[in-house]
């Protein structure tokens, strides 16, 4: 698990979403144990009450859930959840800001679809992916 | 065990007020970061908590008891100061017997364990310690002491990259492991940022903030990229640290993160970045 402290995020929030990207990429599996929040506070040398928070966030969510006497789990369905709540975001954090810059550099919607397809450059359509 | 009250505080020292009527509360359970320039009175502080001196006016409590000539409360207490006070030809580990009298909570074994790991030769003499080793062994002591509340004073005082990394682990798996109230006065404000979970900062014997770390680092923002647009989105926001280097500018916004202005530093081409405490601290210190 890496996170970048330098983000202006809240650090528990940073880890909350350093935790979502483990379970989407497999690292923590649904209903396994995940690591302590005594062992990320001592290895991120974080408060353990902002460890608690990241964590709790996704208490909260329903991502994570608590065994008592045992720990921190990841809850069954929790990576779709994640893909849902990543996918509504996905338009306002990525396209928008897509479409604002290629306006700056006033590349048309055509062409942003062209390179989508094509994979490339705007004229280079010889990737595999064209016809 | 572990509230203390710092009810209108004051030391004077001559004609020097070391501390003005200085009111705190410290809660149970929680790492406060003590944070004050030099001759700010952190020291002085921490020496009126544990009864070393005595106010000039107002008193400490520790959940409601004096602190004043009070054994009782006092031995829940553990302060690594920044003098070494124990005997100097005694070797450390005779150190750690002769500690475990006085706090009977202490962890002889503990504090052999983490000396070792810390390359701590507890068979040498206090006086042939290194700077960095003394405070090693101060700081061994503290964090074995079992203590309701740990006062540390310059902790990491010589100490080179790798001790500090394990210090500061050894500090929250510590804590973690039995929660207590811990106090860190130090200069080293970015590496105890993420450590703390208060900063209470002083200024000429005046304490001017006592805030959670994380509060203090949503109200405000750094923002970069090319001095005349900096300059630009600034304009009329109230800022500090400005840094310039070439065309490249860089400030700290003293603004909530949630209030920045996203399409003007777009419009702009500015990037936004985390405030740092260290900043924030320079400029209400100075």
């Amino acid at each position: 698990m890496l996170i970048d402290f330098n983000s202006e995020k809240p650090i528990y929030l940073q880890l909350a979403e350093a935790i979502e990207d483990n379970i989407l990429k497999g690292i923590f599996e649904e209903e396994t144990q995940i690591v302590s929040t005594t062992e990320i506070s001592v290895k991120y040398k974080i408060n353990p009450a902002t460890a608690g928070k990241g964590v709790n966030v996704l208490v909260d969510e329903g991502i994570l859930y608590k065994k008592r006497g045992l720990g921190m789990f990841v809850s069954a369905g929790a990576k779709e959840k994640i893909l849902e709540k990543r996918r509504n975001s996905f338009y306002k954090e990525y396209v928008q800001s897509l479409l604002e810059e290629a306006a700056k550099l006033s590349i048309s919607k055509e062409d942003i679809i062209k390179m989508i397809v094509g994979g490339n450059g705007i004229e280079d359509n010889s990737d595999k992916g064209s016809k | 065990m572990k509230t203390i009250q710092i009810k209108g505080v004051s030391k004077v020292y001559g004609h020097t007020k070391a501390l003005d009527k200085v009111d705190i509360t410290i809660e149970s359970n929680r790492i406060y970061g003590l944070l004050g320039r030099n001759g700010a009175g952190k020291t002085t502080l921490l020496n009126l908590m544990t009864n070393r001196i005595f106010p000039t006016e107002g008193e400490i409590l520790i959940d409601g008891e004096t602190v004043f000539e009070n054994d009782r409360v006092l031995g829940n207490i553990f302060y690594m100061t920044e003098k070494n006070l124990y005997p100097e030809d005694e070797r450390v580990r005779n150190i750690y017997k002769w500690i475990k009298e006085f706090y009977p909570s202490f962890d002889v074994e503990y504090a052999k364990d983490l000396s070792e790991r810390f390359g701590l030769d507890t068979k040498k003499k206090v006086k042939s310690l290194s700077t960095g080793y003394a405070s090693i062994f101060k700081a061994v002591a503290a964090l074995a002491s079992n203590a309701d509340i740990v006062l540390f004073d310059e902790p990491v005082l010589g100490l080179d990259a790798n001790h500090r990394d394990m210090f500061y682990k050894e500090l929250i798996s510590n804590y973690s492991e039995s929660p207590k109230t811990i106090i860190i006065s130090t200069h080293l404000i970015e590496e105890v940022a993420s450590v703390i979970e208060e900063a209470i900062i002083i200024k000429e014997g005046k304490l001017i903030l006592k805030q959670s770390v994380e509060e203090l680092l949503s109200g405000a923002y750094l923002v970069s990229g090319e001095a005349s647009k900096v300059d630009k989105y600034i304009q009329g926001r109230k800022c500090i640290g400005i840094d310039a280097i070439g065309s490249f500018k860089s400030a700290t916004v003293l603004e909530a993160v949630n209030n920045k202005d996203e399409a003007l530093a777009e419009e702009l081409e500015l990037e936004f970045g985390k405030a740092e405490l260290q900043k924030l601290f320079i400029s209400l210190t100075n």
